[in-house]
């Protein structure tokens, strides 16, 4: 076991972008899918899009919220994760439906680059609408810039493009005549439970990629259970890619918090041991 | 004159084993499996060893303890059990080879206690690993073992005493499949477990972990690259009992909750790092060996009461006799004929709360157990804070979407022969729980046994071709 990291760079404050040595991800990974790694012997499973392959590696772009993504990100270079376990999930469901908009949101907007050259290669009109709290976190500009046939930027301050909300900007459109005939959005939580409100009303079908909590990820656990058209499905064998039309949202948002006291408490002891971590 | 009675195990006392995960049952020293292997008859008729589904030779090793001669009793056990310390725990040897003990049918006397002689002599062996198996005839050709649970194990070992070249992919970063994620450590400790997976290793047999065959590596590819694929892969996907509510916060599935403990060390968190929620009162819904062991789980965690709660009464449990003992000392409170119906929870959505409903038994079921019937009108509120069901498994979806062409029955299992494990795919076998539903570790290393033998015929008559 044990898996090299090849390469880390840092995008943005907390935010980092790793190549990691795989021998057949590479050859199998589709979009849409994910991976699970476990970072030492005490490590938990986490789940992480997988952002692209090469030849002998798999990129993944991790946000640090709480002690494993935190831990990954102080890694080195050359260095080793215990586990890595991959393609999980359905891939996307790629195909030419004409025009569609990409959404995405902080790092949400990782999981939507393999998607988006795949629809891209599809022969559908891209519009790429990516949001970021400020200029210093927003990512793949450049790579979504020669993807998208339009490419408009959000800040929630203003920073850099328009400021507002990656839904104003959507409405906007819609408004002013644009249809899509689908819509991907990957993003914070409320973010695509807000994209999938408009889809809803102006009846666009509407991929978005569900991030509960998981555990073992090959639907052995039902801990990653999410109601979709009021039935329940497992997110790690059903999706991660559902139709948001028909997401229970408050739901899920509230079985992601299922865990926060352990959490910060674990986080706090680690930022004792590790030390100031602002420097992520 | 021979002793009518069983010579007792040590355990842990109750007060005490709540407090830790180490083993409850502590096994017999040298002097007592002497004195216990004493009581066997040696009977010529040996019904014994027709109960047990590998068929060991149970006189013969039994004889072998009275002797001192633990390296040959090993040896016996080894012949046809590659698991011995595993099974020596966790058999249900009071429904198979005890059952059918000729001592326990005298009247006043208990069966002789195979499985813990069984656990004895493995434990020695495993402390001095005195023995070693490899066939001396060379056979050529490449298995796939696709799961490292007790059915994938078993076809593994015994293939590579037959000289195979045997590869097994596992999910997991463990192996030992149920017996690592699901049993907890205070019933099987997992070094026991590491120990007899090492012994398969030191037979040849390789291990991939991390790999899920039908998602990670497709399973057309290891058809490929291999003469001969044996799926082994249990069936771990929970069952929920789909009653509203049921996707409130802290209401776990029996596999999720023991899979947290077990796997990942839950209960050291935060010096590891998956947590795992707790409550004062917690409620664990069937009444299967599954559910004892969820039970016990909550109450080493911290659980101040635990009820257990059954739609059928007592005479119906599925739950072996002795860890339902095991779990009355413990404390566990048990409610029979009780059936929840819908979960309440707070803002937070938190379960609160279950409403439950009396039953009463009817008449028997294609099961042959009485069907339990709601009575009307006798709903009430049992209050909680964490809920276990532990209610069953089915074949993960996986197997519909990662093996093309398998041939399913109707519950989604695997169909392959009884008496060779062959599927309707050529060269492909597959066996245990994925076959046959949730069963036994040794009902699934027999059906590894059974295919091995079947493999062996199979990658020879290719060769002859
Ligand atoms: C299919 C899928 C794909 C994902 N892709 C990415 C990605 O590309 N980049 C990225 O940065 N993050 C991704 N995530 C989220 C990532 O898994 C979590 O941020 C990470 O597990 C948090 O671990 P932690 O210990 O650092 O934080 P914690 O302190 O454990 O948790 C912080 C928050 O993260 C969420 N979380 C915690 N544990 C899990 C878990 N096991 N699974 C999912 N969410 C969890 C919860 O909402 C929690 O409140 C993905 C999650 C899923 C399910
Ligand atoms: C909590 C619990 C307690 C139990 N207690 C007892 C007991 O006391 N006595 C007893 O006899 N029986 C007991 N059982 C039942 C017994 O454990 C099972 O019958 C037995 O483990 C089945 O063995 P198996 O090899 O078929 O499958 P499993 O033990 O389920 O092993 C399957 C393995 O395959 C792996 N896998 C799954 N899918 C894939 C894939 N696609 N690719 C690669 N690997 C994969 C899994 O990770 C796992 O390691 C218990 C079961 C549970 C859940
Ligand atoms: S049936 Fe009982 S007494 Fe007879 S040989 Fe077997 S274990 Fe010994
Ligand atoms: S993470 Fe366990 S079933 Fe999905």
């Amino acid at each position: 076991m044990a898996y090299k990291i090849l390469k880390k760079k840092r995008l943005a404050p907390g935010l980092y972008d790793f190549l990691i040595e795989h021998t057949t991800i590479p050859l199998y990974a589709r979009p849409g899918q994910f991976l699970i790694i476990r970072i030492d012997e005490r490590g938990e499973r986490i789940p992480i899009t997988i952002a692209g392959v090469q030849e002998n590696s798999v990129r993944i772009i991790v946000k640090c919220v709480g002690k494993s993504t935190y831990k990954l990100a102080m890694m080195k270079e050359g260095e080793h994760v215990l586990d890595v376990v991959g393609p999980l999930g359905n891939p996307s469901e790629i195909d030419c439906y004409g025009r569609v908009c990409v959404i995405g949101g902080g790092v949400g907007i990782a999981p939507l680059l393999p998607i988006t050259k795949a629809l891209k290669g599809a022969s559908n009109h891209i519009t790429a609408i990516l949001g970021a709290a400020t200029a210093e976190f927003l990512i793949l500009e450049e790579e979504f810039r020669e993807l998208s046939d339009e490419l408009i930027i959000t800040t929630d301050d203003g920073t850099i493009g328009k400021k507002g909300l990656v839904t104003h900007r959507l409405e906007e459109l819609l408004n002013a005549g644009e249809r899509f005939d689908r819509i991907w959005a990957i993003g914070p939580t409320v973010m695509m439970k807000f994209v999938s409100a408009i889809a809803t009303r102006q009846e666009i079908p509407c991929w978005v990629s569900l991030n509960p909590i998981m555990v073992d990820g090959t639907g052995m656990c039902g801990a990653c259970r999410v109601e979709i058209d009021g039935n329940m499905k497992f997110a790690c064998v059903d999706g991660p890619e559902f139709d948001g039309r028909f997401v229970n949202w408050n739901e899920l948002i509230k079985r992601q918090h299922q865990y926060k006291e352990q959490e910060k408490a674990a986080l706090e002891l680690f930022k004792k041991e590790a030390g100031d971590l602002s420097w992520l | 004159m021979a002793l009518k009675k069983r010579v007792p195990m040590l355990e842990q006392s109750p007060e005490e084993r709540i407090k830790n995960f180490s083993e409850v049952a502590l096994g017999y020293t040298e002097e007592l499996a002497l004195l216990e292997a004493n009581r066997c008859l040696q009977c010529p008729t040996h019904p014994c060893i027709s109960g047990c589904p590998v068929e060991i030779n149970i006189p013969a090793f039994i004889k072998a303890i009275c002797e001192k001669d633990y390296k040959k009793g090993i040896e016996i056990l080894k012949d046809t059990n590659n698991l011995p310390a595993i099974c020596g725990r966790v058999c249900p040897q009071e429904k198979q080879c005890e059952a059918q003990c000729v001592l326990g049918k005298v009247k006043g006397n208990d069966s002789v206690a195979i499985g813990r002689l069984e656990r004895f002599l493995a434990d020695l062996d495993l402390s001095l690993e005195i023995s070693k198996h490899r066939s001396d005839t060379e056979n050529t050709g490449k298995v796939a073992v696709i799961g490292a649970g007790p059915a994938g194990l078993t076809v593994a070992a015994d293939l590579a005493r037959m000289g195979y070249e045997v590869t097994i992919f596992e999910a997991f970063h463990r192996a030992g499949g149920v017996l690592i994620y699901g049993i907890p450590e205070f019933r099987l400790p997992k070094d026991i477990v590491e120990k007899e997976v090492n012994y398969v290793i030191s037979l040849g047999v390789k291990i991939e972990y991390n790999q899920v065959i039908g998602r990670t590596i497709p399973f057309r590819k290891i058809r490929q690259d291999f003469d001969a694929v044996f799926i082994g892969i249990g069936a771990g996907a929970p069952r929920f009992m789909g009653i509203p509510g049921s996707n409130l916060n802290n209401i776990y599935s029996a596999s999720e909750f023991l899979t947290r403990v077990n796997l990942l060390k839950a209960n050291e968190f935060p010096k590891y790092d998956t947590p795992v929620r707790i409550a004062n009162r917690v409620v664990v819904i069937g009444a299967g060996n599954v559910s004892m062991d969820a039970a016990r789980t909550a109450r080493r965690l911290g659980a101040e009461e635990v009820l257990v709660i059954y739609r059928r009464s007592e005479a119906e449990m599925p739950a072996r006799l002795e860890e339902y003992h095991h779990a009355l000392q413990e404390g566990i409170i048990f409610h029979w004929l009780t059936q929840p119906v819908e979960y309440i929870g707070d803002i937070n959505n938190n379960v609160k709360a279950m409403k439950c409903i009396k039953m009463k038994l009817g008449v028997p079921d294609e099961s042959g157990r009485r069907r339990p019937i709601p009575i009307d009108g006798s709903e009430f509120i049992v209050e909680t804070s964490l809920v276990i069901e532990a209610i069953g498994q089915k074949a993960n979806s996986v197997l519909r979407t990662g093996f093309p062409g398998l041939k399913l029955n109707k519950w989604g299992y695997i169909e392959a022969d009884p008496e060779t494990g062959a599927t309707n795919l050529e060269g492909v076998f597959a066996g245990g729980d994925i076959v046959t539903g949730a069963a036994t570790v040794i009902e699934a290393m027999g059906a590894g046994k059974r295919a091995a033998r079947a493999i062996d015929s199979y990658i020879r008559s290719l060769k002859r071709a």
